[in-house]
């Protein structure tokens, strides 16, 4: 009993972290929580097979694709920044789309949630595919499966980056894809 | 002069990614010569590859207490200290993370969870970390199997722990297991790389 309650300490403790990360990155939205009702959103949730599709675009647009999850500090960190990125190279046909890793027990818990809350623009997808070892390489060979990971690419163009970002590491990337 | 300047700024930049990238993808390939180190270890001493006389290998498990992905696997990896200790491969435990980026992988969290968890093996602190990249470790949970030769510790195994990190009753594949037996009945590993999502090691 006494090693659940410290089991469970430690899981609320390490929460506890991502969520100060969280509302330092969104001090501003802070006002908003309050309001938020039960979040009434549909996520399409995907095999690899069902994911591929948003990998491969063939048309004008550059696509900035992100995996990421709403456990993953660094992810949630740099989220704003895919947001911005959308929202500011709109006309420039970019289209940026965010993978969830999200374990499955979390999207109502957690993910739904999280995405209401922080008001995400961009198009989120759940990738829910265990067999990680098939799929991941299909995304990129050089990926090892750490995430943050992003994959930028348009019908001439594609390059992949296991990395963080900054707004402007991100920028600068993008405008190699711009003409 | 503006855009010469401009230019050179996005070349260093463009040089400094190649050179993360490079950085990124190093580390052991299979057949590599695997560095021994002296690490903290939970209780407090300090503790080397050398240590084990009589290991006939070690399976190196890159993990830590902050990432969901690892948590999933605690008890996989205490299961497979179980199993492969006494015959030879027990499991050694790093924690790779920069502590001040991440207080919950800190010393004291890392007693307090091998505590809680019942961790049979060595749960080492990557002190500066300095062992991870020269593994080649980019996330957690990452595992290295290394097989004891007179050359020194040859990497035979890379990659993930088994094909499901959900459901532990589900899993088809188990990579690390089948990596140990192949070792120990002396044939050749089927598949000596695996791939599976992981937190990045934090920086």
């Amino acid at each position: 009993m006494k090693y659940l309650i410290l089991f469970l300490g430690i899981c609320l403790f390490s929460c506890n972290q991502d969520k100060k990360n969280v509302v330092a990155d969104y001090k501003t939205n802070e006002v908003e929580k309050v309001q938020t009702q039960e979040p009434a959103i549909s996520l399409e949730v995907h095999d690899f097979n069902g994911i591929e599709k948003y990998l491969s675009f063939s048309d004008e647009k550059t696509y900035v694709v992100n995996f990421w999850a709403t456990w993953c500090g660094p992810c949630v960190k740099e989220l704003p920044y895919f947001e911005k990125l959308g929202a500011t190279y709109q006309s420039d046909n970019v289209e940026v789309i965010l993978i969830s890793l999200d374990f499955p027990k979390q999207y109502e818990s957690k993910l739904k949630p999280f995405i209401v809350e922080k008001k995400l623009q961009s198009k989120v997808v759940l990738l829910n595919d265990v067999d990680s070892n098939s799929w991941i390489p299909k995304v990129d060979e050089n990926w090892s499966g750490a995430i943050p990971a992003t994959l930028i690419y348009n019908k001439e163009k594609r390059q992949f980056y296991e990395q963080s970002f900054t707004y402007e590491e991100l920028e600068t990337e993008l405008k190699h894809f711009l003409n | 002069m503006k855009t010469l300047k401009t230019v050179f700024a996005l070349i260093a930049v463009v040089t400094l990614f190649s050179f993360t990238a490079i950085n990124d993808s190093g580390g052991y390939e299979i057949g590599d010569i695997a560095t021994d180190f002296s690490l903290e270890n939970i209780d407090g001493k300090m503790v080397s590859l050398a240590d084990f006389k009589e290991a006939k290998g070690f399976i190196v498990v890159f993990t830590c207490n902050t990432c969901p992905y690892a948590v999933a696997y605690e008890d996989r990896v205490e299961a497979l200290n179980k199993k492969y200790a006494d015959k030879g491969y027990p499991v050694i435990a790093i924690m790779p993370n920069n502590t001040d980026v991440k207080p919950g992988d800190n010393m004291e969290a890392m007693q307090a969870r091998a505590k809680a968890k019942g961790f049979t093996f060595p749960y080492l602190m990557d002190q500066g970390q300095k062992i991870y990249p020269q593994y080649g470790a980019t996330k957690t949970p990452h595992v290295f199997v290394l097989q004891k030769t007179k050359k020194g510790n040859v990497v035979k195994y890379i990659g993930a722990i088994d094909d499901n990190y959900q459901d532990a009753n589900a899993v088809n594949q188990k990579y690390v297991e089948n990596a140990v037996d192949a070792l120990l009945s002396g044939k050749e590993i089927t598949e000596t790389k695996t791939r599976a999502i992981g937190c990045s090691i934090k920086v």
